[in-house]
């Protein structure tokens, strides 16, 4: 497939996994290969954090922070409540709010994500979002407003992200896993909710952390064919250590395309997990690879 | 003896905690085998609703907020598994201050009370601390282990109790309640232009539910009070030990190093630091370096050591600040092994890295 046509095949893409499975990585390096195939694109992080502006800093991509209490005092203010958004928003009134309404915290969270993504500034705006449970919640807060709030301008808003859901040009979930076991599990779960219950197109599943090196010999064949001297015991274990290791990710890769009917999109391993700016390019460029591999 | 040997024998409630995606269940889990198999009567609390915990101990009906035991366990002790459920504590809590049942019941029936205990940012640590507050004082246990909700910080643990009491106990409450203190109705809320600015945001209903909630909780926040404050001082006595889980990754380094200066500073001590999936580097043998007229299948084979060594080394650059950090004696290397772990037997192949032979 074309790497161009797949990173702007939707406007929104928002970037889910469980902790510890890679989810800042592959929006930094989704966000990367978009800006070196010439795409506009805006990386947003949610709650808060900040790895991702630190990843950027050398390079013209706009890195947005988005958080609900922002998000509320600037919903407020566009209905006219400026001046009572600013005195609020200081009194933690976002708690109240949310917490009299749950949802209704990341509904203004989403709408903003719906502004940015009709605004027609940016080719691809691509979002690291929440982890684990809260992604699901998240998702579906517009779908719990719509059956809890009956009138009104937030049951609006919660319409037209729903609009926004049902179209995979406009929006697409990206889930993030890694080739183990329990991730592997809880990927396969979450999807089928994120279908089910958000109706919200799925895009590839991207699986990250794969040791992809050439195959090793088998180490007792080796000793055996060369006739000489017997391998040293480290050289031994840690070939039957990687090939183990390699068969377990392959196994769970498989598993994964049985279970969920979805291409894949492999990612090396890093040498140590936890991304640095130095390994954006080289990464962006295996992404890319990737999906000039896909059908 | 390990760290995690002493705190077996010292504590009667260990806290396992670390950032998202480290192994904090599977080291719970780890733990409390190890101590059930060892004579203890222990309660293993998850937080994590994802089935994990259940499946590791062969329990295909899942977890409840209520102990189950769990039979493929050997030793002389006992071990019972669990599964927080905020919301279910949270409504047990309320049952046991309520004046009567007509109060708890009008609590309990009310939309806002059900927001904030299914998803009041703070509930659901708060409930994990009065969860282990209560099977800390049921007598079937003798050591209580928890995993912690993945929260950014250490303190937000530790805090929640005092946090959600405050949050019942003043902001809310006096804001909703300040009309009928002035002398005004309640339900001229409309003339607030605080509560008129959060009924147009959320809806009329909506504000009415709250203002009837916290109406309906009048009278109950010294009990409440009173609990939260029991429960944060057990959470500070020397029964209680902390076990930091982390992982040779950059950002899971940082935040452990985080937490460890914050129960610091709130003058808990790390009692023992766990540190999962490290890359294995196959002893300390050097290997001699190949002739240039090896095969390509054993210059592979050499260079497959190498590189696996190196990432070793590069885990140990990244764990450096850690570990430097905290009491070397308290550290607990985990390898990465071979294939996932997901039952009985690779937690126990976890503990034999955590505890002393027996």
């Amino acid at each position: 497939m074309d790497s161009v046509q797949f990173l702007s095949a939707t406007r929104l893409a928002i970037v889910a996994g469980k902790g510890g499975v890679g989810k800042t990585t592959v929006t930094a390096v989704m966000a990367r290969a978009a800006f070196d195939a010439g795409l506009r694109v805006l990386v947003v992080e949610l709650e808060g954090k900040s790895a991702l502006a630190d990843l950027f800093v050398d390079t013209p991509i706009d890195v947005l922070a988005i958080t609900a209490a922002e998000a509320l005092a600037e919903y407020l203010a566009a209905h006219g409540l400026k001046r009572l958004s600013k005195r609020l928003s200081t009194s933690g009134i976002i708690d109240v709010v949310a917490t009299a309404a749950p949802g209704i915290d990341d509904i203004l969270v989403l709408g903003k994500l719906k502004q940015l993504e009709r605004s027609g500034v940016y080719d691809l705006i691509v979002v690291d979002g929440p982890a684990a449970g809260h992604a699901i919640s998240f998702l579906l807060s517009a779908r719990s407003l719509i059956s809890a709030v009956r009138s009104g301008p937030i049951r609006a808003q919660a319409e037209d992200v729903l609009e926004m859901f049902a179209d995979p040009t406009r929006c697409q979930v990206f889930l993030v896993t890694l080739p183990e076991t329990t991730p592997v599990n809880e990927v396969i779960e979450t999807a089928y909710l994120l279908e089910e219950a958000v109706g919200v197109q799925l895009g590839t599943i991207i699986v990250n952390g794969i040791d992809q090196g050439a195959a090793l010999p088998d180490p007792d064949l080796v000793g055996d064919l060369v006739g000489s001297s017997a391998l040293p015991q480290p050289i031994r274990l840690a070939a039957q250590f990687r090939n183990r290791r390699r068969a377990h990710q392959r196994h769970e890769c498989a598993r994964l395309n049985a279970e969920l009917a979805l291409p894949q999109i492999h990612l090396p391993q890093l040498a140590v997990a936890g991304i640095r700016a130095d390994d954006l390019p080289p990464l962006a460029r295996a992404l890319v690879h990737a999906i000039e591999g896909l059908e | 003896m390990t760290a995690l040997d002493r705190v077996l024998t010292e504590a009667k409630i260990v806290v396992c905690c670390g950032s998202g995606g480290v192994g904090k269940t599977t080291t719970a889990a780890a733990i409390a085998i190890h101590a059930a198999a060892i004579g203890h009567r222990v309660a293993v609390v998850t937080i994590d609703p994802a089935k994990r915990l259940a499946d590791a101990f062969g329990l295909a009906d899942g977890l409840t907020n209520e102990p189950t035991q769990v039979h493929t366990v050997h030793g002389s002790g006992e071990l019972w598994a669990l599964m927080l459920d905020s919301s279910t504590t949270f409504d047990d809590l309320v049952r046991r201050y309520a004046v009567d049942s007509a109060q708890a019941e009008r609590i309990l029936l009310n939309p806002f009370y059900r927001n904030i205990a299914g998803s009041l940012s703070g509930t659901q640590e708060y409930m994990a601390a009065e969860k282990l507050y209560q099977l800390h004082r049921d007598p079937r246990f003798d050591l209580v282990i928890v995993d912690t909700p993945p929260t950014r910080s250490a303190l937000d643990f530790l805090s929640a109790p005092a946090r959600l009491t405050r949050f019942i106990d003043h902001k809310l409450f006096r804001l909703l309640m300040l009309p009928a203190r002035s002398g005004l109705k309640v339900l001229n809320f409309a003339a607030q232009p605080v509560l008129r600015t959060i009924g147009k945001v959320v809806g009329g209903d909506v504000l009415a539910d709250a203002i009837a909630f916290f109406q309906a909780f009048d009278g109950m926040e010294v009990g409440f009070r009173d609990r939260a404050d029991a429960v944060m001082s057990l959470l500070h006595s020397t029964d209680t030990r902390f076990v930091l889980v982390a992982s040779a990754r950059r950002d899971t380094v940082a935040e452990a190093q985080f937490f460890a200066t914050q129960l610091v500073e709130t003058s808990l001590a790390v009692a023992a630091v766990v540190i999962n999936r490290l890359q294995p580097s196959f002893g300390d043998e050097s290997v001699e370096p190949l002739g240039p007229r090896a095969t390509s299948q054993r210059r592979a084979l050499w260079n497959n050591l190498s590189e696996l060594r190196a990432l070793a080394a590069a885990e140990e650059a990244v764990l450096a600040p850690l570990l430097s950090q905290v009491d070397p004696t308290l550290v607990h290397r985990v390898p990465l092994f071979d294939t996932d772990v997901h039952d009985v037997e690779g937690l126990h192949q976890i503990a034999e890295y955590l505890f002393a032979p027996t």
